[in-house]
C-alpha cells in the first residue's frame, strides 16, 4: 500500500482517537468512546502491517500473538480492586515499548550509528529517556499499590542528592550521545540504564496514597515517549496520539490532584525534594 | 520543512488534548486514565515498523520485543477499561431501577 493511502488512513484513525477520548469523558458515552478508540488502534495496526516497508512478518506475528494473550489473560483475571495497579503495569509495558522503538530507530537506514541528524538523535534520546522512566516508575507504582513494597518504603537519606546526581549524569550522557557520534554505542547503554534508575528514584519516595496521581502522570509520560518515538521514526500517528495522551494525561493528573487536595508540583518533584511526605 | 510540519501537528495535538479533558466527573478518572493509557500503546505502530522493515538483526529483535510489550499495553489497556466501564454502567443503572 503506498504511503499516501497509509497517511490518509492515519488521519482517519487520529480523528477516531480524538472522538473516542472525547466520549470517554462523559459517563453515558464512555463505553462507546473506548470502543471507537480500540477500533482506531486496530485499523492503525492493520494499515501499518500493509505498508511496503514491512518485509518480514514472522517475529511481528509471534510477538503480537504472545502480547495479546498475556494482555487479555491478565486483563480478565485482575480483581476490580486491583485495577489501578494493573493500569500501572500496562503503562510500564507501553513505556518500555517506546524505549525499544527509540533504540531500534538508531539503526534506521541513513547509515545507522552516526548517520542520523541531530534532531533525530535528540528525539531518540527523549523516547529512550521518557520510556525508561515510565517503565521503572510504573513498576514501582505497581509494587507500592499492590503492597509488595511498603507504602512509605524506599526513601533513604541523601535520596535528593542521588536523584539529582543521576539526573545530571543522564543529561551529560544524552548530550554526549547527540554531539559525539563515535560515542553513541556506549552512551546509549548508559542513557538506558540511568533512565531506568531515575524512574525508580523518582517514584520510590512518594507515598502509596499518592500513587493514583503518579500513575496518571506516568501515563502522560508514556504518551510523550510515544510522541518522541514518532518524531524519531517520522510517523505522524505516533506524534498525534502520543501528544494527545501526553496533554490529556497532564490535565487529568491536575484534576485528580485537586480532587485529592494535593498540588501537582508536590507530586511531580517529591523525588527531588528532601521529604517525600509519605502519607 | 518536515520538522516544522511535524511541530505544527504536535502543537495542535497538545492543545486538543488539553481541551478534551476539562469537566470530567471524578468517577471517570480511573477509566479515562486507563483508556488514555491504551491509546499510548500506539507506539505499537513504531514497533511494527522497527521489527518488520529489515533494519538488521539487532533492530528486528528490539522491534519484536517492543511489539510484544506494546501489544500487552493495547489489548490489556482496552479490555481493562471496558471492564471498569461495564461495572460502572451497572452501578449507574441500579439506583434508577430502585427509584
Amino acid at each position: 500500500m503506498n504511503p499516501e493511502i497509509i497517511g490518509g488512513v492515519y488521519i482517519v484513525t487520529a480523528a477516531m482517537f480524538i472522538y473516542g477520548l472525547k466520549r470517554l469523558g462523559s459517563p453515558a458515552t464512555a463505553v462507546g468512546g473506548n470502543l471507537i478508540s480500540s477500533i482506531a488502534m486496530l485499523i492503525a495496526v492493520i494499515v501499518t502491517m500493509l505498508s511496503l516497508e514491512i518485509v518480514d512478518y514472522r517475529w511481528i506475528a509471534v510477538a503480537m500473538v504472545l502480547g495479546s494473550i498475556i494482555g487479555a489473560v491478565t486483563a480478565r483475571r485482575v480483581e476490580m480492586t486491583g485495577m489501578p495497579e494493573m493500569v500501572a503495569l500496562f503503562n510500564g509495558s507501553g513505556g518500555i515499548a517506546s524505549l525499544l522503538v527509540g533504540w531500534a530507530a538508531l539503526y534506521s537506514p541513513g547509515g545507522g550509528f552516526g548517520g542520523l541528524s541531530a534532531f533525530t538523535m535528540v528525539t531518540i534520546v527523549l523516547s529512550i529517556l521518557i520510556g525508561g522512566v515510565t517503565f521503572t516508575g510504573s513498576l514501582v507504582a505497581w509494587a507500592k499499590l499492590s503492597e509488595r513494597l511498603g507504602s512509605g518504603a524506599g526513601a533513604f537519606a541523601g535520596q535528593q542528592f542521588v536523584s539529582l546526581l543521576v539526573l545530571a549524569a543522564l543529561v551529560v550522557c544524552s548530550v554526549v550521545m547527540v554531539i559525539l557520534p563515535g560515542w553513541t554505542g556506549p552512551m546509549v547503554s548508559a542513557v538506558i540504564l540511568l533512565s531506568l534508575v531515575l524512574g525508580v528514584l523518582a517514584v520510590i519516595p512518594i507515598g502509596g496514597a499518592d500513587m493514583p496521581v503518579v500513575i496518571s502522570l506516568l501515563n502522560s509520560y508514556s504518551g510523550l515517549a510515544a510522541c518522541a518515538a514518532g518524531f524519531a521514526i517520522n510517523n505522524t500517528i505516533l506524534i498525534v496520539a502520543g501528544a494527545l495522551v501526553g496533554a490529556a494525561g497532564i490535565i487529568l493528573t491536575n484534576i485528580m490532584c485537586r480532587a485529592m487536595n494535593r498540588s501537582l508540583s508536590h507530586v511531580l518533584f517529591s523525588g527531588f525534594t528532601a521529604t517525600g511526605a509519605a502519607t | 520543512m518536515d520538522m516544522v510540519y511535524l511541530g505544527f501537528i504536535l502543537m495542535l495535538s497538545v492543545f486538543l488534548g488539553f481541551e478534551l479533558i476539562s469537566k470530567v466527573p471524578s468517577t471517570l478518572h480511573t477509566p479515562l486514565m486507563s483508556g488514555a493509557n491504551a491509546i499510548s500503546g500506539i507506539t505499537i505502530v513504531g514497533a511494527i515498523l522497527a521489527a518488520g522493515a529489515d533494519l538488521g538483526p539487532w533492530a528486528t529483535w528490539l522491534g519484536a520485543i517492543a511489539v510484544f510489550f506494546a501489544m500487552v499495553n493495547v489489548v490489556g489497556g482496552y479490555m481493562v477499561t471496558d471492564r471498569m466501564l461495564s461495572m460502572f454502567k451497572k452501578k449507574d443503572n441500579s439506583p434508577k431501577e430502585k427509584s
